[in-house]
């Protein structure tokens, strides 16, 4: 009996380390916790609706949801509406989704749930965008000139390149059970960006925590509140136990 | 008409109210009787016993969270998913009914999981609770279907594709398959009516059948008496009785067992929050990441899993594939020749088994494996039913049986647990091949119960419960 779960239990290691090994993508790095970092969440909402509505709607996210991170009705209509937009709207992409498809062969996708529906074994969505942010490189054979090694032949430009400057990876050939393997060593940065590295990737840790945050705007509350609900029921099981012992306490 | 009972004038208000109420409405008070302070059940449950109450609350909370996310969810294929976040973000307190709905569907499987595993180790479907046993599993049916078409209302890529495929292993039914696939679709592909007659099945058709189902499930059981841990009769015509007639070992369900079920209830509630509050998706499972994404007809996603409680059975159902078919036609044929060597059948009785067996054999080969293998994912669930007439132990309960039989139902848990492991990982050779064991397993232990539950040394049984005061 026991032999026979120890030859499952090895199976079962044998097929689950068969199946990571298929997995294709590089590692994620873990993204920066910025969710209740309310200054960072403001820059990260700056920097969506600057950089990524111009082609991506988030079209369940209202204008005046962004009140929960801190921001004014009025600030909003300031610095992040644009035309005719009401403070009660979705976000709506800029572009015209028909000429989106023209230009990049793909619909841009709605991000308003980016962050969760991107999650997998390799960690959570916000580990993957932070990840794919970042690991851009100049791909000539590609038609927007860029390639992506978390999103290998990905449609999109790199559109924050202005702040991060061109960069290329570079990978040393290894040979790995007597095959060849290309293993990526780390990148070379060909041209500076506005922004020196660090602070590149702290911009991308706030673009990320907001979209982290848009995913869910709820989820602060949502665990706020639920520090409340178990040390009630704490509260409530201790008395329910207590009730049940004195209730069973003369039954022999 | 039953006597009109009158009451002394100098009885207290509520007294007079009371007996109002018991003069024109007395089921009321013969109810509370029979089901809850006259209701006698064993002293001696244990934890194992809290999961059938459980899974009434899980019930209440899934009927009543439904009602609230009815009032905003809107089953159009256009608009269902975007209704979805409009609960998540538009409707107050509306992303905790929906987690909670969310989490109580995963929550219903666990608890009903739980209540079958107790059934199973004492023994609690034999003589005389067979129909308790089998409104049981037809409950658990009717959940498994409430739960597919919950799955598709909130349109996402896992909704629509997983549907897409459930609905196609109909179409692998000879003759009517096509057909009846369409039939449940509405449309060749799921689709708007799909949506609509999932809606329409899942939010009223299929919860009052569950309903019905779970009142008989508790009449039935209210009828024959609660089984215990020992599998030993308290309302035998050997049990000891009191001088009003009452079972010694019993106890009345309220207030015993319902303040017993409260404790119970607050330590789920504070499993059942910690998920909904801290981890609603619970890692994918609960709910899968693609499911976030709008249903897209034209974009197949790379894996498609159903949710955790159907892992199972899906796993069985890519376990049978055409080489799989070689091994269940030995098994046929070693049925079959064991049948023919070892019984005491007549010739003509034999000359029966032969033929049907060469007819079986021929079928397994010229129908598609796909079929033979929604015939064992349906089986897997069926072959429940019959429970009550595989058992043929001289004993009800796990703790009178030998040592191995505990080992065998062990085995048959991590076998469960493995192969609902399988269902979730995309497949591979070596998946394929501990699926394939496992689904033999599965059914072994069912098909083969007759032989091996009589086997061994028993324990002698008590004649009273084992009850130790608290």
């Amino acid at each position: 009996m026991k032999k026979l779960i120890l030859i499952l239990a090895a199976a079962m290691g044998f097929a689950t380390g068969a199946q990571a090994a298929g997995g294709e993508g590089i590692v994620w790095d873990k993204a920066p916790n910025n969710i209740n970092d309310l200054q960072s969440l403001q820059h990260g909402a700056k920097l969506f609706v600057n950089y990524c509505l111009n082609c991506h709607s988030a079209a369940f996210m209202r204008f005046n949801r962004l009140t929960d991170i801190g921001l004014s009705e009025q600030q909003i209509k300031d610095n992040l509406l644009f035309g005719t937009t009401k403070i009660g709207e979705t976000m709506k992409a800029a572009i015209d989704p028909r000429q989106a498809k023209e230009w990049f062969g793909a619909n841009p996708p709605d991000l308003t749930l980016i962050a969760r529906s991107r999650s997998g074994h390799g960690g959570t969505g916000a580990d993957y965008l932070y990840t794919y942010l970042r690991t851009y490189y100049r791909d000539p054979t590609k038609a927007t000139g860029w390639n992506n090694l978390a999103f290998p032949n990905v449609a999109m430009p790199h559109v924050l390149w202005e702040l991060q400057g061109v960069r290329e990876p570079q990978f040393d050939t290894e040979s790995v059970h007597g095959h060849e393997m290309k293993v990526f060593k780390g990148w070379k940065q060909v041209s500076p960006g506005a922004l020196t590295p660090l602070q590149y990737d702290q911009a991308v840790g706030d673009l990320v925590g907001y979209l982290q945050w848009m995913s869910e705007p709820a989820q602060s509350t949502r665990v706020r509140v639920g520090v409340w609900v178990l040390l009630f029921l704490g509260a409530f099981t201790a008395i329910a136990w207590r009730l049940n012992a004195a209730f069973w306490k003369d039954v022999h | 008409m039953a006597e009109f009972k009158e009451i002394s004038p100098n009885a207290t208000a509520t007294e007079k109210l009371v007996n109002w109420f018991d003069n024109r409405f007395p089921s009321a008070g013969s109810f509370y009787k029979d089901h809850m302070s006259g209701y006698y059940a064993p002293k001696n449950f244990n934890f194992w016993y809290f999961f059938g109450s459980l899974a009434l609350l899980v019930l209440v909370i899934q009927i009543v969270t439904g009602i609230f996310l009815t009032m905003h969810y809107k089953p159009d294929a256009a608009v269902a998913f975007a209704s979805v976040e409009y609960i998540m973000r538009d409707v107050p307190w509306g992303w905790l009914v929906r987690y909670m709905h969310s989490t109580g569907a995963s929550a219903f499987f666990i608890v009903v999981y739980l209540h079958m595993f107790k059934g199973l180790i004492y023994g609690s479907y034999r003589k005389p609770r067979e129909l308790v046993w089998i409104f049981g599993c037809t409950i658990f049916l009717v959940l498994m279907a409430e739960a597919f078409m919950g799955y598709l209302l909130p349109w996402g890529q896992m909704s629509y594709w997983g549907a897409q495929v459930i609905v196609n292993l109909f179409s692998a039914i000879p003759f009517i398959g096509p057909d009846l696939a369409l039939l449940i679709r509405g449309d060749y592909v799921v689709s708007d009516a799909t949506l609509n007659r999932f809606f329409s099945f899942h939010v009223i058709a299929v919860p009052l059948v569950l309903l019905g189902l779970v009142v008989a499930h508790i009449l039935a059981l209210h009828d024959v008496g609660s089984n215990n841990p020992d599998g030993v009769e308290i309302k035998g015509p050997n049990a000891p009785m009191d001088e009003n007639g009452k079972p010694v070992d019993g106890i009345p369900f309220h207030p015993y067992y319902t303040v017993h079920d409260i404790f119970g209830v607050a330590v789920f509630l504070m499993v059942f929050s910690a998920i909904i509050f801290f981890a609603p998706e619970l890692g994918g499972y609960f709910l899968e990441y693609n499911n976030f994404i709008p249903a897209d007809s034209l974009k197949t996603p790379a894996h498609i899993a159903p949710v955790w409680y159907f892992t199972p059975y899906y796993s069985m159902l890519r376990a049978i594939t055409s080489e799989m078919m070689y091994a269940l036609i030995a098994c046929v044929l070693l049925a079959a020749g064991f049948a023919i060597l070892k019984s005491r059948m007549s010739v003509i009785g034999k000359a029966v088994v032969v033929v049907a067996t060469l007819a079986a054999i021929a079928l397994m080969l010229s129908i598609d494996a796909k079929f033979w293998g929604v015939l064992v994912m349906g089986g897997a669930v069926i072959i429940l039913f019959f429970m009550p007439w595989l058992d043929k132990s001289p004993v009800k309960s796990i703790r009178y049986r030998p040592g191995w039989h505990k080992g065998m139902y062990g085995l048959f848990v991590l076998n469960f647990i493995v192969l609902a492991y399988l269902g979730t990982q995309p497949p591979s050779p070596v998946g394929e091949r501990i699926s394939q064991i496992g689904t033999l397993f599965y059914f072994g232990f069912f098909l083969l119960m007759p032989w091996w539950s009589r086997l061994g040394d028993f324990k002698p049984m008590p004649d009273r419960i084992t009850f130790a005061a608290h």
